[in-house]
């Protein structure tokens, strides 16, 4: 994070005394790019704030632990695409789930849909590609998820067995 | 009315949120805290992404960006996407207006959509963190077997988005 800042200052003071101009245009361009997905980003906050609510930490770990692994795998997968977690919480919790011998499919359905599809990111996505191109990606992703899930399985013996 | 809809609810969300901390209700205490924890970590990494993407649209030419993400570029558009997705930070919330961007400048729509997909799974610091927590071989399959299904699904995505004159949104 402190490279990301710094790297961005250093760059700015660049630009800065490379061209003055350019360089307060590109401030213009960010704020009003910044004003007019306001609105998209305190839309997905506020979704994010309430499905967090209704699956927190200790239901998924409940949930993700018991039964069928297909089924398990099917259900780490539609709640990894509801949720959004950043990866320093989703990580933990994945270890803490694979100590309880969830099997590595499962919690590969789970972080990669976590990451690939996103439900409450849909308010941002629509307002750059639009509603179809975001549910079709999302669609896709979602089977990919599925599919890396499945060789994880097989790749660990958890498949065939 | 549409136009005012999405106030309102925003709107009724705080008065509900601000109440429950004012009469400890602690259902909307927990809510009012998921949003204050994403709200902070989000606010630590957009602004500094938006003046990154003001900076890049300013400096750099439309031909650096079509002669490498364009319409004519090889695999190595693809490439491209790849590694800049590894040093994106923050989530698929940073790469879409970064892929918009992009787009605007002239990369072709399946090298965002490679783009995007890819920053969703090879952020290098998630990677890192994720191979500590579920193992190298874990991390490996992952990647070795979703990037390419995303560079495939990319490429059909925007044959066929080509072909139907899909245009994005104007940011």
């Amino acid at each position: 994070m402190l490279i990301l800042y710094l790297a961005t200052a250093i760059l700015f003071i660049i630009s800065f005394i490379a061209d003055k101009q350019k360089t307060i245009k590109a401030l213009k361009i960010a704020f009003k790019k910044f004003s007019k997905i306001v609105p998209a980003f305190l839309t997905m906050l506020i979704l994010i704030s309430i499905i967090l609510f209704i699956f927190p930490q200790d239901l998924i770990i409940r949930y993700l632990g018991i039964g069928n692994k297909y089924v398990s795998m099917l259900i780490a997968s539609l709640i990894g695409s509801i949720t959004l977690m950043p990866g320093f919480i989703a990580f933990p919790l994945a270890g803490i789930l694979r100590q309880q011998g969830v099997p590595y499919m499962v919690l590969s359905a789970f972080t990669t849909t976590l990451m690939l599809v996103g439900i409450v990111t849909f308010p941002v996505e629509k307002e750059f590609f639009g509603v179809k191109i975001t549910i079709i990606r999302n669609v896709i992703y979602f089977f990919i998820a599925i599919i890396v899930a499945v060789i994880m399985g097989i790749v660990f013996g958890e498949i065939g067995k | 009315m549409k136009k005012f809809l999405k106030p309102i609810i925003f709107a009724i969300y705080f008065i509900f949120v601000g109440s429950s901390f004012i009469f400890n209700f602690e259902s909307g205490e927990l809510i009012g805290k998921n949003f204050l924890s994403f709200t902070f970590s989000m606010v630590k990494i957009i602004p500094v992404a938006f003046v990154l993407i003001g900076l890049f649209e300013v400096w750099i030419k439309r031909e650096t960006i079509e002669k490498h993400l364009g319409d004519n570029s090889s695999w190595r558009g693809f490439l491209w996407a790849i590694l800049l997705s590894g040093t994106t930070v923050g989530g698929l919330y940073v790469a879409f207006p970064i892929a918009a961007v992009l787009h605007k400048k002239g990369a072709k729509l399946s090298v965002i959509f490679t783009y995007i997909g890819a920053s969703a799974v090879c952020r290098i610091p998630m990677v890192v963190f994720e191979a500590s927590f579920l193992g190298i071989k874990f991390t490996l399959v992952r990647l070795l077997v979703s990037i390419p299904l995303i560079i495939i699904s990319s490429v059909i995505m925007g044959n066929i988005l080509i072909k139907t004159n899909y245009k994005i949104a104007k940011q």
